[in-house]
């Protein structure tokens, strides 16, 4: 208790000392920091915090220290947030390689994986993309087609991945490819890693309802990989998918830390529905949605810090993370819905000018993109029936 | 916010549901339905929770109180909703012994929390008036004369009123219906001349009356703190029983979930599991979800108590408002669920759907703390 008392204050000292004043607010999402082998900083600070966090392993506070991480336990790695939430600083590093690749290349990657892409993950210095969905695989994930067939010294991959986020921008993919036609589904999927480089690798953008293309299509034409890329077993890359796809799942129930208008529903009802005399928003209804709302809101939140808090009591119920990505994101919906519904005719601009501010153009956009949540993922029907099977174990059909 | 119960608090929990499972089953609060029992309990299982130390959780050790809080009650009093336990344990130790302990003078306490810790003393909280929760309504009026106030009105929906050696009565000694400002609080024998009291049979089988005062001549000591500012005091009792009536519920709520559960995975319809059919699971799932939510909630709100935080109010609207629906859809899908079977007596899914509309009335309804939280948040 006491060394953790210290770790506090010796914590708190360091990123006092450390993280620059421009990076104690809120990243917009011009100035978030992606990794990249050609990255660019917004600035110098950023920059600076940057390297500060990824010379201590911070921007990976709980991975081993042997491959450059912070190697914190979960008390010590909750200190450190807390700290950080409490100063205000912004995450200097954003990456799905921290998010999701990382922790299944430390439990299934080789010591060579490991010493090769896991530095690199903490240094921000390879952005990766995810390559799981397929035009004719979506829910149905295992029914994936993408070819990698085995040419001896390499793999051959031949086929399309489907919203393949950022992958525009990304330096490496984790794929899952289909490496034997003969069994059953799910077990003839194996997991690799493909340099966006490589020849016959090619991407386009998919522009969504947002007005937005973050979403891409990737191209896999004759593109060769090398064999010592595949994470796993061959033909068991389902088993690390399905352990990445928790990682996944938990960061979408998380989105609503993702930067959105700079206003909550409340200051947004204050500001453009207005009180009465008597305290009370001036609109009944949408009084009612925004309370529905803001309670529903601190229930997941709660229940947040009660999972993270049975865990480390080792107490922990396993299966109530299982309810976060569908609580998570459909409550991340109904906020961003009702946001627009509180903003009126400002709620519904679409582009700037000078009739719209920022936010509320954010505001639009972000209640667009919302509708993506509870799809991409594993939609909130799968999600469903996962608890179904997995906590109540109801039976199959 | 201890967000978890701590090793004592499990255990006392375990404790309580192997009791109240041996003890006081669903089959209890039917025997005493059917025999229309006068007291509405059993005294025998009463004498047994106050041996095992539950009237004295939340007391001071002064009083001969364990000091345990009410995540320890709240342990108790959730495992109490899985068996629909009928016993003085809520108006009595939530509603009669808090409000002494958070407003009653030395004399009072020391007069009644022991009384209250050794089972000899039954407390109810005379509040209501209308048909729904309006503290700030009361009308029934204390009236100052030579010997003290005199109590005149009416009061109803007194949760084991009919029962109760005391009670606290909520009375205005100034100002109009609908100030909280000119209310207070009275300790009063309920066998005191001019009280009339009707057992009222509600729904639930459970226990309740309506209660008349017709001149009730009081002494000035009999004021619970200071006249005219019991509200202060009433507010934060009523949290505390919106908090205790939320744990209840959510047990009540759980129970009456896996029994389906269990229903869903036996029951077979078009030579299949009934529980197979995705539009069944789907709804089951969203139950255990917020269910789970639900959970969170009350033990945050069981701690804020404990903790005398600041945010106590808005998490007692918050327990009692989510607690409210979650019982209410639970109940409601659970006879849904069970199908024919459901919609009988014999079967006790029944029980829980009738203790639920009670409870949802009891101390506000989602509509209450749903307004109460927005204002207490400044919209």
């Amino acid at each position: 208790m006491e060394a953790l008392q210290q770790f506090r204050a010796t914590t708190r000292e360091w990123l006092e000392a450390n993280c620059p004043q421009s990076q104690r607010q809120p990243a917009t999402r011009e100035e978030q920091v992606w990794a990249g082998r050609n990255k660019t900083f917004p600035s110098d600070d950023a920059k600076i915090w940057l390297e500060k966090m990824s010379a201590k392993g911070w921007t990976c506070p709980d991975w081993p220290a042997a491959y450059g991480g912070g190697g914190l336990g979960d008390e010590e790695t909750k200190i450190l947030l807390e700290e950080m939430k409490s100063l205000g600083c912004r995450k200097p590093l954003l990456d799905i390689g921290i998010w999701m690749l990382g922790p299944a290349l430390l439990e299934y990657g080789t010591e060579e994986q490991k010493l090769e892409h896991i530095p690199k993950i903490i240094r921000g210095d390879i952005r990766w993309c995810q390559g799981y969905s397929e035009p004719g695989a979506g829910s149905d994930l295992a029914s994936l087609q993408t070819r990698a067939e085995d040419k001896g010294d390499h793999f051959l991959i031949n086929g399309t991945k489907i919203w393949t986020t950022n992958a525009d921008k990304a330096d490496f993919v984790f794929c899952l490819v289909r490496t034997n036609t003969d069994a059953i589904k799910q077990k003839g999927i194996s997991f690799l890693l493909i340099d966006m480089e490589t020849e016959g690798v090619s991407t386009s953008l998919i522009e969504l309802i947002s007005g937005e293309s973050e979403f891409c299509q990737t191209f896999f034409d004759n593109v060769k990989v090398p064999k010592n890329n595949l994470v796993g077993e061959l033909n068991a890359g389902w088993s690390v998918a399905k352990s990445l796809l928790k990682h996944e799942r938990k960061l979408m129930s998380e989105m609503g830390e993702l930067p959105g208008p700079g206003f909550s529903p409340a200051q947004a009802a204050q500001k453009y529905v207005g009180l009465n005399n008597d305290g009370k928003l001036k609109n009944a209804a949408l009084r009612e949605q925004l309370t529905q709302h803001e309670m529903d809101y601190r229930c997941l939140g709660l229940t947040h810090f009660r999972t993270f808090e049975e865990r480390i009591n080792g107490v922990a119920d396993s299966n109530v993370p299982l309810i976060m990505k569908y609580v998570g994101t459909e409550e991340q919906k109904k906020k961003d819905g009702l946001l627009v519904a509180l903003l009126g005719s400002q709620g519904i601009g679409w582009e700037q000018g000078e009739s719209f501010t920022a936010d509320e153009i954010l505001s639009t956009r972000s209640w667009l993109f919302s509708k993506a949540l509870s799809i991409a993922g594993g939609t909130s029907e799968v999600q469903l029936n996962i608890i179904a099977k997995r906590v109540l174990g109801l039976p199959d059909a | 916010m201890p967000l978890i119960f701590n090793e004592e608090q499990r255990l006392l929990k375990d404790t309580a549901k192997e009791f109240l499972n041996s003890n006081a089953p669903v089959e209890a609060l039917r025997k005493l339905r059917d025999e229309k029992d006068a007291t509405g309990y059993s005294t025998e299982l009463w004498r047994q929770m106050v041996e095992l130390g539950w009237a004295s959780i939340i007391l001071p050790e002064a009083y001969d109180g364990l000091d345990f809080g009410f995540m320890g009650l709240g342990a108790v009093i959730e495992e109490s909703g899985h068996t629909l336990s009928a016993s003085p344990l809520f108006s009595t130790v939530v509603l009669g012994a808090s409000t002494l302990i958070l407003g009653g003078n030395e004399q009072q306490k020391q007069d009644n929390l022991p009384a209250i810790a050794a089972g000899e003393l039954a407390f109810a909280l005379a509040l209501e008036e209308g048909s729904h929760h309006d503290p700030a309504a009361v009308k029934l009026s204390a009236e100052q004369n030579n010997e003290g106030y005199i109590l005149n009105g009416k009061k109803t929906f007194v949760l084991d009123g009919h029962s109760a050696d005391k009670l606290i009565v909520v009375a205005r000694s100034s100002g109009e219906a609908g100030c909280t400002d000119g209310l207070s609080l009275m300790l009063v024998d309920a066998n005191a001349t001019g009280i009339t009291r009707t057992r009222t049979i509600m729904a639930d089988s459970r226990n309740a009356a309506n209660i008349s005062f017709d001149n009730v001549q009081l002494s000035a000591d009999d004021v619970i703190g200071e006249i005219g500012q019991g509200f202060s005091i009433l507010d934060p009792v009523l949290d505390r029983a919106r908090i205790a009536m939320a744990a209840e519920m959510l047990g009540g709520a759980q129970e009456c979930f896996d029994r389906t559960i269990e229903y869903l995975k036996e029951r077979e319809q078009f030579g299949v599991k009934i529980g197979s059919f995705q539009a069944l699971k789907h709804r089951a799932a969203i139950m255990y979800t917020e269910l789970q939510l639900s959970k969170s909630v009350i033990l945050d709100a069981l701690s804020a108590i404990d903790e005398q935080r600041a945010d106590t109010n808005q998490l007692a609207s918050l327990a009692k408002a989510r607690l409210n629906d979650v019982y209410q859809l639970v109940t409601n899908e659970a006879v849904q669920m069970h199908g024919g079977i459901g919609v009988t007596d014999e079967l006790e899914i029944g029980f829980f759907l009738k203790r639920a509309r009670v409870s949802m009335q009891a101390f506000g309804d989602s509509g209450f703390h749903r307004d109460r939280y927005a204002t207490l948040c400044g919209y």
